[in-house]
């Protein structure tokens, strides 16, 4: 225990003296995408997530403070474990300043402990809880993009406005889904809705027809999918195919991006009702980001691959203000300075960490409504971020409160 | 409505029903193990990969040469089988003299490295195969609304279950194979040729994991993963029905499709557990397997 301890501390002291010495550490910036390259989560972040950082490096110039800026990346597999060793292992002997994207709530919550130890700034983009910026924050730890609760206010709140008051969940059985079910459910009994049942699923489970019927035979208005990634995929899919939406139900998936919507089709995802923060073919300046998005990739960036452009151009602007690559310093200069860049629109961080954004409630078109290649969605309405995202009183980060 | 157990009796039948479809594969599957393990005595890892390739043969057949779901259903188990066929003359013929492990091992890499390659070439994410358009849509049962192509599902592997059935069990040819078993070095001297039978059988286990892999391509997505999910509960039914045991096999694999559809009513996070909870009693009180002999 002891000797742990003075091990942490001497390596914390270490951290900090090149910090102090130099500008800009060990004379370049480095940036760490550590994300689910293989698995259920890599077309919902992934490489493309590495393409958006390296892009907005190259957008920033390439140097900050006369510095050249690096991304590197690695595959976490969604395993808390493998991140872990991977992210001390970046800041320990690779220079890592800072590490993004983090796609999976317990993997992030795992990096961001180990961030606030080590003293190194981390910004989340892929992952969906909000103990990031509530019991779990961190001085050094930011949340972009999308959490539970914009999730949930999102998608949960317009359908109960269109008269959606009954619901059943699809909530797959671990913490994500069962806070993405809590939330939306206790944000549609707020409005007068009621929550007639749920059904939980092993992770990963192929075949859902099971439980899809029995959201069916519970009449439910709407039938809301807790989960993500290709188990929402595959929901979607075989609700189709029973004929769920046919028979006058809704489905609400509560977390679901452009990037399953391509690899559904529009055929089998049409009408489903989502939350993303960023769309390309939304205004002039969407659209010209996805355009070079799409140069690079030959495909739309989603929410997830988006706000990781937004957080790196956010991270070396801050960099590029405090002079320094300094970990205090920088989040200083993160906590303070406004959002705004190709992506991002009127963002302001929080001192909980969380950067609060405007949300867009989008449907997705039916085959013969799409024009274009990638003409997915039509709009249905904005939600302001101070309505999407929990305030820092109600985060319940304890840093935030002083 | 009718209630039992607090469930309205429309839907534990349609529950029930559900349960049959998956069955339906499990049956499928199940079976071709057992049909290899009795005659080769050889555990067939690759039989998830063999069935994975089955998926894979239709959707390639699709993408590259616009041949369609129904000519895949033939060519799928043919092509399939014939692999089934090369791998057995090149390799596995050489381990019938070894002990039964090597055959396992060997089965077992060969499944890691066909899933490899295509996971290599083609991602984890799945591709998708649309359901043909004369079995598209569905029927209102009144209880249900039933999905066309799931009951062809059903139809489609009762016939090849029973046919292959009374294949082994009925025709002269399953006889020669039976008699192949019980004393190869006997029914050789009669002037059967051993290794040849052998060879076949072999053809005709992939080629029955193939068929249950293109069967299966429309209802799930085309993933180089798709049987390794599978396989251990296959593995499980072959266990609890009786090693070895055809007819076993193929009831086993309906009865615990059943089962698990009746856990997914009553305990949903149960679901993938209850094959081997059944596994782990039938063991304990029948060792041999429900439709196994007692060695």
């Amino acid at each position: 225990m002891k000797v742990s301890y003075f091990v942490s501390a001497a390596l914390l002291a270490a951290a900090a003296i090149p910090a102090s010495a130099a500008e800009i550490s060990d004379g370049k910036v480095k940036i760490g995408i550590l994300n689910d390259q293989s698995g259920v989560y890599a077309d919902f972040g992934g490489k493309w997530s590495v393409e958006a950082a390296k892009m907005a490096v190259e957008d920033f110039g390439g140097k900050v403070q006369g510095a050249p800026i690096e991304i590197i990346s690695a595959d976490h597999q969604n395993k808390p474990d493998i991140a872990s060793n991977i992210a001390r292992q970046w800041y320990d002997t690779e220079q890592v300043d800072a590490i993004m994207e983090l796609t999976t709530s317990s993997v992030a919550l795992a990096v961001q402990g180990i961030s606030k130890e080590k003293k190194k700034i981390d910004i989340v983009t892929g992952a969906a809880t909000t103990d990031l910026t509530g019991k779990q924050c961190s001085p050094y730890g930011f949340h972009w993009a999308y959490d539970t609760h914009s999730q949930a206010v999102g998608t949960g709140g317009s359908l109960v406005q269109q008269g959606g008051d009954s619901w059943f969940f699809v909530t797959v059985d671990y913490a994500f889904g069962y806070s993405l079910k809590e939330q939306t459910a206790k944000f549609v009994e707020s409005h007068g809705g009621k929550v007639l049942g749920e059904v939980r699923y092993p992770l990963g489970s192929t075949d859902y027809s099971s439980f899809l019927l029995q959201a069916q035979s519970s009449g439910a208005k709407v039938i809301g999918l807790a989960n993500a990634g290709l188990d929402t995929s595959n929901s979607i899919k075989q609700a189709a195919e029973f004929g769920i939406v046919q028979g006058g139900q809704r489905l609400a998936a509560l977390l679901f991006t452009l990037a399953e919507v391509h690899g559904l089709g529009l055929q089998a995802a049409q009408g489903v009702v989502l939350t993303e923060g960023y769309y390309w073919d939304r205004d002039d300046k969407s659209r010209e980001f996805g355009q070079r998005f799409f140069k690079r990739t030959n495909r739309m960036p989603n929410m997830i691959q988006a706000a990781t452009y937004s957080a790196v151009t956010q991270y070396l602007k801050a960099v590029d203000k405090a002079g320094t690559d300094e970990t205090e310093a920088v989040a200083k200069q993160l906590h303070s300075m406004p959002v705004d860049d190709a992506v991002t629109t009127n963002g302001k961080v929080q001192a909980d960490g969380n950067m609060v954004h405007d949300m867009y409630l989008y449907q997705v078109k039916a085959p013969n409504e799409s024009t274009k290649d990638w003409d997915y969605y039509k709009y249905l309405a904005t939600i302001p971020g101070n309505e999407a995202f929990l305030s820092e009183k109600e985060s319940g980060c304890p840093t935030a409160a002083q | 409505m009718t209630m039992i157990f607090g469930i309205p009796v429309q839907a534990l039948l349609g529950q029930l029903l559900v349960g049959l479809i998956n069955g339906s594969f499990y049956a499928m599957l199940s079976l071709g193990l057992a049909v290899i393990f009795g005659l080769l005595r050889v555990i067939n890892f690759a039989h998830g990969a063999q069935y994975m390739l089955g998926a894979f043969v239709g959707y390639l057949l699709l993408t590259y040469l616009g041949i369609g779901y129904w000519p895949a259903l033939i060519l799928a188990p043919l092509i399939v089988g014939l692999f089934g066929i090369v791998v057995e003359r090149l390799a596995l013929s050489r381990l019938y003299d070894t002990d039964p492990l090597y055959g396992l091992l060997f089965t077992f890499g060969l499944a890691l490295v066909l899933e490899g390659i295509f996971r290599y070439y083609y991602g984890v994410s799945g591709n998708p195969y649309a359901v043909p358009p004369l079995l598209a849509g569905g029927t209102n049962l009144g209880f249900m609304f039933l999905p066309n192509y799931r009951g062809w599902v059903v139809v489609a592997s009762l016939i090849v279950c029973f046919g292959t059935w009374a294949l082994i069990e009925k025709t002269r040819l399953g006889s020669y194979l039976r008699a192949a078993t019980e004393n190869p070095r006997l029914v050789q001297a009669f002037g059967v040729n051993v290794p040849l039978l052998l060879t076949l059988t072999y053809g005709l286990g992939s080629a029955l994991a193939g068929l249950a892999g293109i069967l299966a391509a429309p209802v799930y997505q085309v993933s180089p993963l798709m049987g390794s999910d599978l396989i251990i509960v296959v593995f499980a039914v072959v266990v609890i029905g009786g090693m070895g045991s055809i007819l076993g096999a193929i009831v086993t694999g309906y009865m615990l499709g059943l089962a698990e559809g009746l856990t997914k009513v009553f305990y949903p996070e149960a679901s993938n557990l209850v094959v081997f909870v059944i596994m782990a009693i039938v063991l304990l009180v029948r060792p041999a397997g429900l439709f196994g002999r007692d060695a």
